[in-house]
């Protein structure tokens, strides 16, 4: 169907954002929200890149005095929890945020507040650490803030309270967004779109949100008792008041683990679209890798253990999660056959985000493998706490899911912002920082074998540890200088770029049916889908479906499985509520750190933005008529 | 012993890589250079397990860069030929076997080990407490002499061929005790006891070190270890039961005075429990749990300026004057 002029200018009005500041503040646009969590959290890994740089320049000489120890362990303390908190997690749940609606045709999220919400919150998380950084509060006990190091008696003062609060501010930011996600996902699909037509990207949002509703609960509520241990001395972490240390570990890493899985998980949805678009053939084992993703999701909530194997906990239970642990190779396996598979069996085009898939697949695997050494519950105990596993989660992370984040960027590039990035300066990034990361980050695996712990601020000379380190730190300066080459090429190429049109790449997937960039209402008609990859099938004459309002936000609400339309379903609009409610909510959390009646006292102001929010919207917009389907 | 003896040749191999890159002290705090029956066999499965997933890491890069050739070549096609996926189906099936083989030789290999670290179990051993504080080692033997607690710290001593068992504890926060060349790290948590093996069978200088942070100063928590033959070992634990020689001079008393509710000095008025024993202090290797070489030199700066050697330690510059701190580190550097 073309959609006349009037159709698109009377949708336009319904969606467009309020101008102008005020129109920054309240837009409920998921686009917009996405581009800042982007914006926010590309900025925080420079800043987090630069501490790591300036730790690695502490460690390429024994004994150096660049940094103290004290400054040392709050660099990586500070590099660790930005990078885990507020990078990564929220890096992929902007993807989710900006992709999910445009990849199912909708109009908006299912809850277009709360993704507003998230974001305020988010970025509430982002200043409490970072302008308690700028006033010298800074956390310094490491991403995992283990007691009794981290309770009242050994770590007095506010930094700890201001970790384990950060963590509260992600967190509930994150349970909002992976509710929005799933929500949406679940109910949002277009007419046709089952269960089984479903791309991988999508599965894996969905996956990855429903593990971080079911493990980001464990970690507030172990960074709340930390907090209540600290305020109103409670004993849950100190043994001589009954509590226990290891209680701590346990749950922090309940959530620890899926964790790392929430942030590879939609890495996985990335690299499948990519694989599946420059090898011009449909991706081959879609419900392998499908089925795949699922048991990583459902395994990893069996194997927390494995970070805790040099505890001292009964050596049957460390088999048992040794087994488990191992087992994730299977299905992670799997899925790299099948991309492979679908590059062999495919006419391969190597453009730029081709290019980071590889990358990933070649580092990413080494992060795999060494994760099965470490699995062991007797070869962990000479590894776990020492630079192998420094090497091991950076492989994983970066390796495993920066990779394809950088491939998913390049990807999706000219879908948001209509134009392309530089295919050459692309490769100079990709050679940069792929080559940098590996050759800062392989010699740590010897340096650990070598006997070098983890989170030393110095090392004695004579170790023979003096040459490796210098090449990592070598390595790490060149992969930050390939990650400014990556953005500065994105910022040239936002006004200088080749203009791209709707589906620059030939893609397969509904979000190249909507202009670029998309206009506020993404689509002008509800597509129609008949199998997994429709713009491929059907072409620019995807079938469609009229009848959702054009003069009030509407939006379909199709059925579970088999995604029948149901009923159209009133979509909010911009408000100041979400941003309202995110500041009470952030000055309940902050005054919580000083004193036990913030909780008390901040409710109040909770209660009334939550009021003011959810406050009927009366009268009902006049609806016209649902025209007929199809 | 056959076996052992090849076990022994087999990990000197990658143990002298890095060994010959890197010069002299490198080896003394490695699992590539195992030296008790527990770190050779953590140090074989390293192996099996780095063979294995060696393996199948060039197999993968080896199907990728085949499969971008292969793609590469049919993107010069004008059109797609007719896709059938039923060779790949049955790679995919052959995959999943290669990899559920490859782990479950890893998983047997692991559990073997683990079984391999607990085989010592059984054995009549010696007792050891190790203690950690922030951010120093509390080392107590069990005299098989007299049945009493011998006190001293911060350098372990094994004797060859006899089992060791080690009984690790927390004073403060949670440490980890990893001597990597003896065995694996084992938690010392606050509240809890772990116990841990050790066999050496191999004679030497091993340094061990904290493995979980714990603050400030982890980066300086150290532990000096010394296998002997069980001669040695025996006179060496007979030594330490004694108490300190009397000394000559003003130092005993001004160290009874400034230091000793900390530091304890057996046959002396010292007797404080917040540090160190250092009844045979000058015996040791080094000062302050590895941050310095036991030296004259380096004893008297860290007499006299702690805080800066080791930034947060728990140990006060104590204010004495030059010909006072002269009496105490050669007080100190006589106890022998």
């Amino acid at each position: 169907m073309i959609p006349d002029r009037a159709h698109l200018d009377r949708l336009d009005r319904s969606w467009r954002d309020p101008p102008g500041f005020w129109g920054f503040l309240t837009t409920v646009d998921h686009k917009r929200i996405a581009a800042r969590y982007i914006v926010t959290a590309l900025f925080l890994m420079f800043l987090a890149g630069m501490l790591a740089l300036d730790m690695r320049w502490q460690l390429s000489v024994p004994e150096n005095t660049r940094m103290g120890p004290q400054l040392y362990n709050e660099s990586f303390s500070l590099h660790g929890s930005t990078m885990l908190f507020l990078v990564s997690v929220p890096l992929m749940e902007a993807m989710a945020f900006w992709l999910v609606p445009l990849m199912l045709g909708a109009r908006n999220m299912a809850f277009p507040r709360l993704g507003a919400f998230s974001f305020w919150l988010y970025f509430g998380g982002v200043l409490c650490l970072w302008i308690a950084h700028a006033a010298d509060i800074t956390p310094d006990l490491g991403w995992f803030e283990y007691p009794p190091l981290s309770g009242p008696a050994y770590s007095p003062g506010h930094r700890a309270d201001i970790w384990a609060q950060m963590i509260t501010f992600t967190e509930v930011a994150a349970l909002a967004a992976s509710v929005n996600v799933a929500a949406t996902i679940l109910k949002m699909r277009p007419p046709g779109m089952t269960l089984a037509r479903m791309p991988v990207f999508l599965w894996a949002m969905l996956i990855a949100s429903i593990m971080t509703i079911l493990s980001m609960p464990a970690v507030m509520l172990v960074t709340s008792m930390l907090i209540a241990d600290r305020l109103v001395s409670t004993h849950f972490f100190s043994p001589a008041g009954g509590g226990d240390a290891l209680l701590f570990q346990h749950l922090f890493w309940f959530f620890g683990h899926p964790e790392v899985y929430i942030i590879f998980v939609p890495a996985t949805g990335f690299v499948s679209s990519i694989v599946e678009t420059f090898s011009r053939r449909k991706l081959f084992g879609h419900s392998a890798i499908v089925l795949s993703m699922m048991s990583i999701g459902a395994l990893a909530f069996g194997l927390w253990v494995h970070h805790m194997f040099a505890v001292g906990l009964p050596r049957l239970g460390n088999d048992f999660y040794t087994a488990a642990s191992m087992a994730i190779a299977l299905p992670a396996g799997l899925q790299i056959f099948c991309w492979i598979a679908t590059v062999w069996s495919g006419r391969l085009r190597l453009a730029t985000p081709m290019l980071w898939v590889l990358g990933f697949v070649a580092t990413f695997v080494i992060g795999g493998l060494s994760g099965v050494m470490t699995a062991s519950a007797a070869l962990d105990l000479q590894l776990t706490d020492t630079y192998f596993v420094v090497a091991h989660l950076h492989y994983v992370l970066i390796g495993g899911a920066m990779f394809p984040l950088f491939g998913a960027f390049a990807y999706w590039y000219p879908k948001a912002t209509g134009r392309l990035m530089s295919e050459r300066w692309g490769s100079i990034a990709f050679i940069g920082i792929v080559g940098g990361f590996n050759l800062g980050f392989m010699p740590m695996h010897f340096l650990g074998l070598m006997g070098m712990p983890r989170r030393v601020y110095t090392y004695p000379p004579g170790m023979g540890w003096e040459t490796l380190n210098q090449i990592a730190t070598l390595g790490s300066a060149v992969a930050i200088l390939g990650g400014l080459v990556f953005v500065a090429n994105a910022l040239w190429s936002y006004r200088h770029g080749q203009p791209a049109g709707s589906d620059p790449w030939g893609g397969s997937t509904l979000e190249w049916a909507s202009p670029s960039p998309p206009p506020a209402f993404n689509i002008a008609y509800t597509p129609v889908v008949r199998s997994l990859t429709p713009m491929w099938d059907e072409g620019p004459g995807l079938p469609a479906m009229d009848g959702l309002g054009l003069d009030r936000r509407e939006v379909l609400i199709t059925s579970v499985t088999a995604a029948v339309p149901l009923y159209r379903q009133k979509s909010a609009g911009p408000s100041i509520w979400p941003l309202a409610s995110s500041l009470a909510v952030s000055a309940m959390f902050i005054g919580s750190i000083f004193t036990p009646w913030a909780i008390a006292i901040g409710a109040a102001p909770i209660a009334a933005t939550l009021t003011g929010w959810f406050w009927p919207d009366r009268p009902r917009a006049g609806s016209d008529a649902p025209s007929a389907g199809a | 012993m056959a076996w052992s003896a090849m076990k022994r040749r087999i990990a000197l191999v990658p143990g002298a890589v890095p060994a010959a890159l890197t010069g002299a002290c490198a080896g003394i705090q490695s699992p590539l250079a195992p030296a008790s029956d527990q770190a050779f066999a953590l140090h074989d499965l390293l192996i099996l397990m780095t063979a294995v997933c060696g393996l199948i890491y060039l197999l993968v890069i080896a199907g990728l860069v085949w499969s971008v050739l292969r793609a590469r070549q049919h993107a010069k096609r004008a059109a797609a030929a007719p896709v059938d996926d039923s060779a790949l189906d049955r790679s995919l099936i052959a995959s999943a076997v290669i990899i559920v083989t490859g782990l479950t030789v890893l998983i047997f290999g692991s559990f073997l080990a683990d079984r391999a670290l607990l085989a010592a179990r059984a054995e009549k051993a010696m007792m050891v407490r190790v203690t950690g504080h922030q951010w120093w080692w509390r080392i107590e033997y069990r005299n098989p002499a007299t049945g009493r607690w011998v006190e001293t710290a911060n350098e372990l001593h094994l004797p060859l061929g006899r089992t060791t068992r080690v009984e690790l504890a927390s004073n403060d926060v949670i440490h980890s005790f990893w001597v990597p060349n003896v065995s694996g790290k084992i938690d010392m948590i606050p509240g809890r006891r772990n116990m841990l093996d050790l066999t050496p069978r191999r004679s030497g200088w091993f340094r061990g070190a904290c493995a979980e942070f714990c603050g400030a100063q982890h980066a300086h928590m150290a532990l000096d270890v010394r296998v002997d033959d069980p001669v040695a070992f025996d006179a060496w634990l007979a030594g330490q039961a004694e108490a300190a020689r009397k000394a000559q001079g003003p130092g005993e008393a001004l160290f009874g005075l400034h230091c000793g509710s900390c530091h304890a000095v057996r046959g002396t008025p010292a007797n404080g429990r917040a540090g160190p024993d250092l009844t045979h202090f000058a015996a040791r290797r080094s000062i302050a749990a590895g941050t310095l070489p036991m030296t004259r030199g380096a004893l008297q700066g860290w007499i006299a300026q702690p805080q800066a050697l080791k930034p947060g330690t728990a140990m006060p510059a104590v204010p004495l004057r030059p010909a006072e701190a002269d009496a105490v580190a050669s007080y100190l550097a006589a106890l022998r």
